[in-house]
């Protein structure tokens, strides 16, 4: 493709293929993610987007291909094929699910400290004893995860529970919770779904502010004027194939897509 | 030889056995993902009714013919009846909480009925009455086989093959294997998934009151608590055919009935139970999704 | 409650509507009991007894409960859509009182006067029920890591109780082993145990894990019973010492008020330990594991690590009150540890409420006390037990008393967080 960047992706897929008893989910795919992009990641229902997310997160264990992830900062690249889901996190790769997965029982800043699990380290004696150590550790983790919630807009609503939230809020809130660990990548599975005009702009400002800090961003979603506005370069899927990718203005244009999206029989 | 023949015969008795009770955790598993704990119970409510008619019929001198037609019959529908009203008191009111709701509630309803019948009837063993006589013409091959393991193997072999074209072509039996198969979908093309739910727990607490009458004559007593190792075979014989899969239930519960048989003529029947324990674990643990079961990856 | 001001024709409607509906379940469950609650025959001596007056009493009871259950479920539904919260209410009033600092010290403190005068206000004989309860909450804070901040549905938890008891039993035996090096081995037993356990069986999905835990209980209960070589089998094995106290000579009232306080000691450091791990990372990443596995891996938190310490730990108590529970009898056999045990402990949690400290403490009071003084009732508790763990999960899943979590307050950008325990 045309627009290939010469700085090294930190997310590199190749011939990445899963089946399901018959069912080819995902085709031969193959599609980087540079260092402080957004990358959106378009296509039919049932192209084979969200499936896409778990395997790169370790959640489904696909049947052919590779992952690789690199580490901007260390430039350390890591196979994440195999890996558990949680080594994947750490790694520096979270993401956020489509029908929302919060623990709705725990309150939004706990929602916020869990994601600071993989970055902190005590453990059952520092729990009984709570000593010098534990406690710094743990006012760390309210801090930072205070922080995050100030900045996804719920800062207000610390102790309530996450399921009592609002949808668009339980949705900022997921993507606090996986700002959290600590990533560099971030993959987002359709964050404006079920959101108003008002959510969705507030929401566009976040996912803006999140790529300003330095993150770069995966981004699953249907909302055509978000992903147009937003990302730097589209991926469009279908059938579990890639079928174009190009900057929004290339992807606008492209027959293929057009095709996809509204059926084989417009020319 | 006649060792060998015999073993492998009360095996398959054994088996059959296993096979009704089985059924019933396989259907409903396949149905609403459930491990119904308290299908061993329903089991031995249907070996107690069943008890309970046949005895007081021979008390006031019904001929044999109609205690058994009628023990069988009473059997099933109280069983069944059991079954449905467990399904509505204690699972549909869970069908959609946390997925350790309904298995808790279902603990309890098994430990509810096991006392209950323990309240209202008794915890001695009772001797149960001999429902099957000695056939004359069975006399030659007597030495390896009973003429209950025959007629056990007869009635369950006709009940398999009567559950199979109930399933295959039947409306309510299309109408099971497509909620098996996707519950949302069934009820999106108008299938009523309550109707099919309810029917499944009738037609497998049937199935298993008729396997608890049946072992309950060839064995010759009952007992109140009856229904928790045998639960917990019939539902390791479920696993290792593959939960969910009917066929699988009968391979498993054959499987697990000679292996048991063999076990325990030529080792001890020292540790019958926890080899089916560990048999249990360790199917669970190596191959959770058993002989004929297909594994399966979430959908997240 | 129903006033009769607000009898409106539509309330009327539904009364009429709900009692026809109770008469009618009130038939079907005086069909369904009908074999088993009429007839009694006697096989030996051929006798049939026709108990109809138990028509009756199933009758009258199910109309009853059904009413009742109805009434429950209308005032629910109503509830929930007066306000449209979808999640049960923040605190109980239980809570509220005690997070009021002024009656939170005060109170904790009459509690503790009062348990600790116990034995020298009543007599040793109900000394010794209270300890046998405070075991149980031990047994229910063990096993509430487990089932109820974890989510890990143990049906073999007896058997890391069999544990402890038998290797106290055996240590003393073979070894002449004291009570006080037992404790620890015992419990640490346990926990290796949860481990070994755990490590093939946490990656099971929860009902198999429910299945497997069940299997695995009844395999130690079924060794110990059939391996006479090394437990004695079914017989167990008695004159076990009860603890010693510096070598000090007891009689058996004293050594039964001993054994009291040592469990009120045990179980304070229970509420402490339990409290403070809840309360920590591991506690919330436990929560978490309850609330969503995957979203729990998602977020970086190892799924096998967590579930086997939070196995190690349940099972770590279960081990301790094993010993205690050999001290206390002085004999131990197979017959303590059935799977019936594993339910009541089971039952404690779902009770009181899971993950709730305060819950499971009054679980066990209620389930352990209530049978012992009631001796009426005391024919009937397995089957209340039953009904117990039914009822609560559909009419109240979160129990009498639900765990609360901890709040925080932030004060501008400098979020001081005000840390405070909550129970
Ligand atoms: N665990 C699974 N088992 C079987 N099939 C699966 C599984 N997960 C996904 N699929 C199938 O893979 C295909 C792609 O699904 P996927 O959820 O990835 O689509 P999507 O692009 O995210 O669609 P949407 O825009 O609706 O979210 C679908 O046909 C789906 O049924
Ligand atoms: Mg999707």
């Amino acid at each position: 493709m045309m627009n290939k960047r010469m700085n090294k992706p930190i997310l590199n897929v190749s011939g990445l293929t899963i089946d399901f008893g018959g069912i080819r989910a995902l085709d031969h795919l193959d599609f980087d993610v540079q260092v402080t992009e957004i990358v959106a990641l378009i296509g039919p229902n049932g192209a084979g987007k969200t499936t896409l997310f778990n395997c790169l997160t370790g959640i489904y264990r696909p049947t052919d291909g590779e992952i690789l992830l690199a580490c901007p900062k260390t430039g350390q690249q890591t196979r994440l094929n195999g890996l558990k889901p949680n080594k994947i996190t750490e790694r520096g790769m979270a993401r956020t699910f489509q029908n929302i997965r919060l623990f709705s029982r725990m309150t939004v800043l706990e929602n916020v400290m869990i994601g600071r699990h993989c970055r902190t380290h005590s453990l059952i004696l520092g729990a009984i004893f709570r000593n010098r150590k534990t406690r710094e550790e743990e006012q760390e983790t309210i801090h930072k995860s205070y922080e995050i919630l100030e900045k996804v807009g719920l800062a207000g609503q610390v102790n309530e529970l996450a399921g009592n939230l609002s949808y668009g809020a339980q949705r900022r809130l997921e993507i606090g919770r996986a700002l959290a660990t600590e990533p560099f990548l971030l993959l987002l599975d359709e964050p404006a779904a079920g959101m108003n005009p008002q959510e969705t702009a507030v929401l566009v400002a976040l996912i803006r502010q999140i790529r300003d800090e330095g993150h770069a961003i995966l981004l699953i979603e249907h909302d055509m004027k978000l992903v147009m506005t937003l990302s730097d370069r589209v991926v469009v899927m279908d059938y579990g194939k890639k079928i174009a990718q190009g900057t929004p203005d290339q992807i606008r244009g492209n027959r293929d897509v057009i095709k996809a999206y509204l059926g084989e029989d417009v020319g | 030889m006649d060792y060998f023949i015999e073993l492998f015969l009360s095996g398959l008795t054994r088996g059959s056995i296993y096979a009704l009770i089985a059924l019933g955790y396989t259907m409903v598993y396949g149905i609403i993902g459930l491990i119904n704990f308290a299908h061993g119970e329903i089991y031995m409510i249907g070996a107690f009714t069943s008890f309970i008619v046949a005895t007081t019929l021979s008390i006031y001198g019904f001929p044999l013919a109609a205690i058994v037609v009628v023990a069988g019959v009473a059997a099933a529908i109280w069983s069944s009846a059991y079954g449905y009203t467990v399904e509505q008191i204690a699972y549909k009111p869970l069908r959609h909480a946390p997925r350790l709701a309904p298995l808790i509630s279902a603990i309890g309803m098994s430990i509810l009925l096991q006392n209950y019948v323990l309240l209202a009837q008794t915890s001695d063993f009772l001797p149960f009455p001999k429902l099957i006589p000695e056939f004359a013409f069975m006399e030659p091959v007597a030495h390896v086989i009973g003429s209950s393991d025959l007629v056990i193997l007869i009635t369950t072999a006709m009940i398999m093959l009567a559950l199979t074209l109930l399933i295959k072509f039947t409306r309510i039996g299309k109408a099971m294997r497509a909620t098996a198969q996707d519950r949302t979908m069934a009820l999106l093309v108008g299938i009523n998934v309550d109707r099919v739910i309810s029917a499944t727990f009738i037609l497998g607490s049937a199935l298993a009151a008729i396997g608890g009458l049946l072992i309950a004559s060839h064995i010759g007593q009952i007992n109140f608590a009856i229904g928790f190792i045998a639960g917990i075979k019939a539902f390791t014989a479920a696993v290792l055919g593959g939960i969910g899969s009917i066929p699988g239930a009968v391979l498993g519960s054959l499987v697990l009935g000679l292996t048991e048989s063999f076990a325990t003529g030529y080792v001890s029947s020292d540790y019958e139970d926890v080899f089916a324990f560990s048999l249990l674990v360790l199917i669970l643990i190596f191959k959770p999704s058993g002989l004929l079961g297909k594994a399966d990856t979430k959908k997240v | 409650m129903i006033t009769a001001k607000e009898l409106t024709p539509i309330n009327k409607k539904i009364i009429c509507k709900a009692l026809k509906r109770s008469l009618l379940i009130s038939l079907w469950f005086v069909f369904l009991t009908f074999p088993i609650m009429v007839i009694k025959v006697n096989p030996i001596e051929r006798t049939v007894s026709w108990r109809w007056g138990n028509i009756a009493y199933v009758a009258i009871g199910s109309f009853v409960i059904s009413l009742l259950a109805k009434a429950w479920l209308v005032r629910k539904e109503r509830a929930a859509a007066a306000k449209t919260a979808a999640c049960p209410t923040r605190a109980s009033i239980f809570h509220n009182i005690l997070q009021r600092p002024g009656c939170r010290y005060p109170l904790a403190a009459l509690l503790l006067g009062v348990a600790l005068a116990f034995p020298h206000l009543f007599s040793t004989y109900q000394a010794n029920i209270m300890t046998t309860a405070l075991m149980y909450i031990v047994l229910g804070l063990g096993l509430n890591i487990v089932v109820g901040v974890a989510g890990l549905l143990d049906l073999g938890y007896v058997a890391f109780y069999a544990i402890g008891a038998y290797s106290y039993a055996l240590l003393n035996l073979h070894f002449h082993l004291g009570f006080w090096a037992a404790l620890p081995i015992g419990g640490l037993l346990a926990a290796l145990f949860g481990v070994l356990l755990g490590f093939p069986v946490l990656r099971l999905r929860g009902d198999y894990l429910a299945i497997v835990t069940l299997g695995f209980g009844e395999i130690i209960r079924l060794i110990l019973e059939n391996w006479n070589a090394f437990s004695k089998g079914p017989s167990g094995i008695s004159n076990i010492p009860r603890p010693g106290f510096f070598g000090l000579e007891m009689s058996l009232d004293q050594a039964m008020i001993y054994m009291y306080y040592l469990m009120i000691g045990l179980v304070l450091l229970a509420i402490f330990v339990v409290n403070r791990l809840q309360h920590s990372r591991l506690g919330r990443a436990w929560l978490a594991l309850r609330e969503d596995e995957i979203a729990c891996q998602a977020m970086g938190i190892d799924k096998t690590r967590i579930k086997l310490t939070a196995f190690a730990l349940g099972a770590f108590w279960a081990g301790l009150i094993g010993v205690i529970f050999a001290a206390k009898t002085t004999f131990v056999n197979p017959a303590s540890f059935t799977f019936m045990e594993s339910a009541i402990i089971l039952a404690i949690v779902v009770l009181g409420g899971m993950g709730s400290i305060i819950g499971v403490i009054c679980g066990a009071l209620i389930l352990i006390l209530l049978p012992e003084y009631l001796r009426a009732l005391s024919e009937y508790r397995m089957l209340a037990f039953g009904a117990i763990l039914v009822a609560m999960m559909i009419f109240k899943p979160e129990g009498l008393i639900a765990g609360v979590r901890r709040t925080y307050c932030f004060q501008g950008r400098k979020s001081t967080a005000a840390l405070q325990d909550d129970e």
